[in-house]
């Protein structure tokens, strides 16, 4: 199972690094990074793999928003499922 | 592979467009609670809603989180309490609607729908007792939502119900006056009321359903307008097209959620309303959907048509996307609850006639309209003879939920707070109707060949 972590606000050091730490702490995998930066702005989506998850997905869910408050960044975390069904027949 | 515009189309849709589930809602059977004995009665009612639904709200949070979509309310529909109440005493009705709202508060659900009965052909002694109690029960809680059906395609219109609720709407009014009068958004009068509807203040759990069952209700009135905005100046063809597409995916998100719902609790799957419910937040409304369409404001020449086309594209693409489709299924025009309804009643665009008008070509009805709180009894019930008929003779549903708001006059304005939304008051004809009600008896069924 798969899910899509978005990630937005405004550009500095190391966000990356801190969102791949947190999935690497909680034993999920990083499948693709698509990434853009317009003037200040950070954009960012990432597809993780949530196979052999140490924590239960909605505890990973918490960790990630509060990891994005923390850092004056907007994070939300969707199980896969909600862009499938929503886009494939 | 999840592709990159389908993920940013959807958290677009969440984020900016207000997509949402608006309710999750679970029928639960009452039947096997019947006793003789009103307390008796009262503890099996509050026993069985609490062990049924004891795991909704947070089941609910937990799909909100894990899939990152808002499901705004989660609440609870029973069965029609008049059938369950049976010779009980005024006072034992108003016991069970006090215990229902007991239930509710403890469960963390924000409405249970039900205290309802069905006098469509006719009305037992008991539906009688528990429609006195509607208005102190309407006051005295906090949740509970009440229904009463005056008519169907089949039995005709039953117009000594009608009365009733005209009075019934009076009074409430009357009992909740220091609110606004807001006792009478928990009260719907319905003709053809459907039996899996879960949208408050019409859901009740129909006497078809089994023991549990799960229904949503779907949103998104604001991803249906900014679609339309992007397509910019289309034909209607294109235009009823585009509607589809996003019906079908809104409804999908729908339907996901209802499945997970219903696997987690161990309760069967029941429908999934396809209704465009707005809410009074900025780009949330089904009157700017009618605007982006190129009508000036809602209301104007071309309103009926477009919300026509509107709604038969939202049940033409929902239909397609989930695997039981129910409840009100259309789309909803409350006044209160939608931005550019309340700014079209406001300056004088959209009048009660011209919603009535509507209704025969959407889903459910007059809906939180304030009308002037010295409405005559005969005009309130007047107005909901007109509506019913409408739902009769074009065997759909329709309901009423109007508001007479006390002490308030038109040009004023009254606000219900929250989702409820406010309202300026609307003028209603100020000629009587109070010799046509006070024929009483029932409207016979209306035909069903030489259509005209």
């Amino acid at each position: 199972m798969k899910a899509v972590i978005s990630v937005t606000g405004r550009d500095s050091m190391g966000i990356i690094a801190g969102v791949s730490n947190a999935c690497a702490e909680c034993g999920v995998n990083i499948i693709d990074i698509s990434q853009t930066v317009l003037k200040e702005y950070f954009a960012m989506i990432m597809i993780v793999d949530i196979d052999r998850i140490t924590v239960p997905f909605v505890d990973f869910v918490d960790r990630m928003t509060a990891l994005g408050k923390e850092r004056g960044l907007e994070i939300h975390t969707m199980h896969e499922d909600i862009f499938n069904s929503m886009h494939n027949i | 592979m999840l592709d990159r515009n389908s993920i940013l189309e959807t958290i677009n849709m969440i984020r900016d467009e207000n997509l949402d589930i608006r309710t999750v809602t679970m029928g639960i059977s009452l039947f096997d609670c019947v006793s003789d004995d009103g307390d008796r009665l009262c503890d099996k009612i509050y026993d069985k809603i609490m062990r049924r639904a004891e795991k909704l709200v947070p089941t609910a949070c937990e799909i909100e989180k894990e899939y990152g979509i808002p499901i705004i309310n989660k609440r609870l529909s029973v069965t029609p309490v008049s059938m369950i109440g049976g010779g009980l005493s005024e006072d034992g009705y108003l016991k069970i609607a006090k215990t229902l709202d007991r239930a509710a508060g403890e469960l963390g659900v924000n409405f249970v729908g039900g205290f309802s009965a069905m006098v469509q052909k006719g009305m037992t002694e008991g539906a009688r007792r528990m429609m006195r109690v509607i208005p102190e029960a309407l006051s005295v809680t906090e949740r509970v939502c009440s229904s009463v059906n005056v008519a169907s395609t089949k039995a005709g219109i039953n117009m000594d119900a009608v009365a009733m609720t005209g009075k019934i709407i009076k009074e409430t009014a009357r009992r909740t006056a220091d609110r606004g009068s807001i006792g009478c958004a928990k009260f719907v009068v319905f003709a053809n009321a459907p039996e899996d509807n879960p949208f408050m203040a019409g859901a009740f759990h129909g006497i078809g359903e089994p023991e549990t069952v799960i229904n949503v209700g779907v949103s998104g009135p604001g991803v249906v307008a900014s679609a339309i905005r992007r397509a910019g100046d289309c034909s209607f063809s294109a235009l009823a097209d585009l509607i589809k597409k996003t019906a079908f995916k809104i409804t999908r998100m729908g339907q996901l959620v209802a499945c997970e719902a219903s696997r987690r609790l161990g309760v069967p799957f029941g429908i999934v309303d396809l209704s465009l419910a707005p809410t009074p937040a900025v780009g949330d409304s089904v009157a700017h959907i009618l605007e982006e369409m190129g009508l000036e404001s809602v209301g104007a020449p071309g309103t009926t048509a477009a919300l026509a086309m509107l709604n038969d594209a939202v049940k033409k693409g929902g239909t397609m996307a989930s695997s039981f489709v129910g409840g009100l299924s259309g789309a909803f025009i409350p006044v209160s609850e939608d931005a550019g309804m309340i700014e079209a009643v406001a300056k004088g665009a959209l009048s009660i006639e011209k919603l009535e008008a509507m209704t025969a070509v959407c889903s459910v009805g007059l809906d939180m309209i304030a009308i002037p709180g010295d409405t005559e009894e005969a005009t309130v019930c007047g107005i909901i003879a007109d509506e019913i008929a409408i739902g009769v003779i074009n065997t759909k549903t329709t309901a009423v939920r109007v508001i007479p708001v006390c002490e308030k006059k038109v040009g004023d304005t009254v606000s219900f707070g929250g989702l409820l939304g406010y309202a300026p008051v609307i003028p209603v004809s100020r000629y009587s109707s109070e010799k046509f009600i006070a024929r009483g008896g029932r409207i016979p069924a209306p035909i069903h060949s030489l259509k005209n």
